[in-house]
């Protein structure tokens, strides 16, 4: 490839985290490029995704240490910056979307005023306007009854819901990576699909990168371009498709799933000891 | 093995009335395994927990194992059926080990202490004894859920009610809890009634799934139906599509 490509969205070069005295390693030696794509970051749980994706924000508790080679957002070093430098990216050029939308919201702030508040910061707009804005918002991210919502607070209302209205503000803020993690876990399957489908306009929309991180391997293969497959802090395999996968973990997760369409008496269980003598 | 007919559970009283399960009815044969399937809100814990008489504000009909069961129950009705929840955490009490735990079904009936029986309460479901004198804390999530049914056991119920039992935890534990609870109605012929959104979960474990909105059963799907993907209703198509992108 020539070399006049624009640098890649985020870039991590052996990144390594640690809690604490604790001497192994949550995260170990984790190396990935992100560009204008999705990328998955499976696992179990205690694999390290979400301190992979809360490193990278630098939102990590004070008892982590975080080292890496390299840790560049759109060319520049994540980790040289300052508390006050993080915090305007955060929201703005770096979005979080957490499992529990909820907690990221304000809880004091009725909806309609955090979408506006949304709008006037990266808008620039009046109230007046950044409240009809936040109402078109709404309703793109297919809230029925926007003037309804508006008026409600974070915890009157249901966790789709509450990804409808991160999604909006991310919309207003254009932010250029997104880290989802866990974004619909805690959702109902029909309410999964459409909030994956919002996530994926934003991302498409504004040409930023997304990291999706969760448990649910397929999921994940559905909708991602790429993905890295966690096991006890680092990154055993990059994968394009399920079917490719060489690893006997992410082999053995993908047997252990249920499928219908291919019943079998016992399910397929992962054969741990093997797998820690192979680390 | 159990019969429920024109089942409803009413929250609410006058203008407020909120029917959580409406008229709902069905069978379990001996041995069986029906699932539920549904989102979350339809009613399907509701309808476990009239099952296993911890919800008492239903009418309709309830028998099992051919008697007809009331609201609150004797002794013999409470050893026929046992339930186990998702979260093992809310039937474990925080500050009693794993023995007391196990040993407690059988004091509270004043059949003894229940002492002796704890080893082969562990044993069965996979745990090493020493695990008696560890609090629930120190187990992990499978952990935890294999001596949730290792207690549902103590009492060696026939039927198992199982409230999505394996969706707190990873896929590769799921599989194993899932199995574990394959060999142990094999080995005693139990009935199971197990509840999950997840029908991949449901289509795996069960001979006959209903489908669950809104507080009434929408579809009945064969193992045949589940395998080949055939739907007879609207909201059960979608669930299907839905579950497998
Ligand atoms: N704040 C913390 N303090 C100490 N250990 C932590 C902290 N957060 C995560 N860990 C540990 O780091 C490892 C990775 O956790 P995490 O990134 O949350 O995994 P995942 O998101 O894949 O479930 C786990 O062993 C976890 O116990
Ligand atoms: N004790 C209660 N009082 C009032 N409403 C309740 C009570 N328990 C459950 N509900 C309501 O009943 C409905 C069905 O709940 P549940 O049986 O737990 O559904 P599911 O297990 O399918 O998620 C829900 O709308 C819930 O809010
Ligand atoms: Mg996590
Ligand atoms: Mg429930």
């Amino acid at each position: 490839m020539p070399d006049h490509n624009p640098p890649p969205i985020l870039s991590v070069r052996d990144l390594n985290v640690r809690f604490g005295k604790n001497s192994i390693a949550a995260v170990s030696n984790v190396s990935f490029d992100l560009r204008q794509e999705r990328i998955g970051i499976v696992g179990e749980s205690g694999s390290g995704k979400s301190t992979t994706g809360r490193a990278i924000m630098r939102l990590l508790p004070p008892s982590a240490h975080i080292e890496a080679s390299q840790m560049d957002f759109c060319g520049s070093p994540l980790l040289d910056k300052s508390e006050r430098q993080m915090g305007g990216l955060r929201g703005k050029d770096i979005a979080l979307i957490m499992q529990d939308p909820r907690y990221s919201l304000n809880p004091v702030l009725n909806i309609g005023r955090q979408v506006a508040e949304a709008a006037r910061l990266h808008l620039g707009l009046s109230r007046t306007a950044a409240l009809e804005t936040a109402r078109a918002m709404l309703e793109r991210v297919r809230i029925t009854d926007p003037v309804r919502v508006m008026k409600l607070y974070p915890h009157q209302i249901s966790g789709g819901m509450g990804q409808r209205v991160m999604i909006a503000m991310m919309l207003l803020a254009k932010p250029k990576l997104v880290i989802a993690d866990e974004p619909t876990s805690a959702l109902d399957v029909s309410v999964r699909r459409d909030v994956l489908v919002l996530l994926d306009e934003l991302i498409r929309e504004n040409n930023s990168g997304l990291i999706l991180i969760s448990h649910d391997i397929r999921m994940v293969a559905a909708f991602c371009e790429r993905i890295l497959v966690m096991y006890a802090g680092r990154v055993v395999e990059s994968l394009t498709r399920l079917d490719d996968a060489q690893h006997p973990y992410t082999r053995g997760l993908i047997a252990a799933l249920p499928d219908p369409r291919n019943p079998v008496d016992r399910l397929k269980v992962l054969d741990r000891a093997t797998l820690e003598t192979a680390q | 093995m159990i019969k429920v007919e024109h089942l409803d559970v009413v929250y609410g009283h006058k203008e407020n009335r909120n029917y959580v399960v409406r008229d709902v009815s069905f069978s379990v044969a001996k041995g069986e395994t029906l699932g539920i399937v549904g989102e979350s809100g339809c009613g399907k814990s509701t309808v476990l927990r009239s099952l296993a008489g911890i919800e008492q504000g239903w009418t309709g009909s309830i028998e099992m194992d051919g008697h007809p069961i009331g609201k609150s129950r004797s002794r013999d009705e409470l050893k026929l059926s046992q339930m186990v929840f998702q979260d093992p955490y809310g039937s474990l009490h925080p500050r009693h080990r794993i023995g007391t735990a196990l040993a407690e079904p059988i004091h509270a009936m004043g059949l003894g202490d229940g002492w002796s029986n704890v080893p082969t309460a562990l044993k069965q479901v996979g745990l090493p004894e020493i695990f008696a004198s560890r609090f629930p804390h120190e187990l992990s999530g499978g952990q935890r859920q294999r001596v949730a049914i290792a207690r549902a056991l103590t009492l060696s119920p026939q039927i198992l009610l199982l409230d999505e039992p394996t969706s707190a935890l990873d896929v590769s534990i799921q599989a194993e809890i899932l199995n574990l609870l394959c060999d142990l109605r094999d080995e005693r012929g139990l009935t199971f009634v197990l509840v999950s959104h997840d029908l991949a979960v449901i289509a795996h474990m069960c001979d006959r799934v209903l489908v669950m909105q809104n507080g009434g059963f929408v579809d009945e799907l064969s193992k045949n139906d589940l395998r080949a993907g055939t739907t007879h209703a609207d909201y059960s198509r979608q669930l299907f599509e839905t579950s497998f992108l």
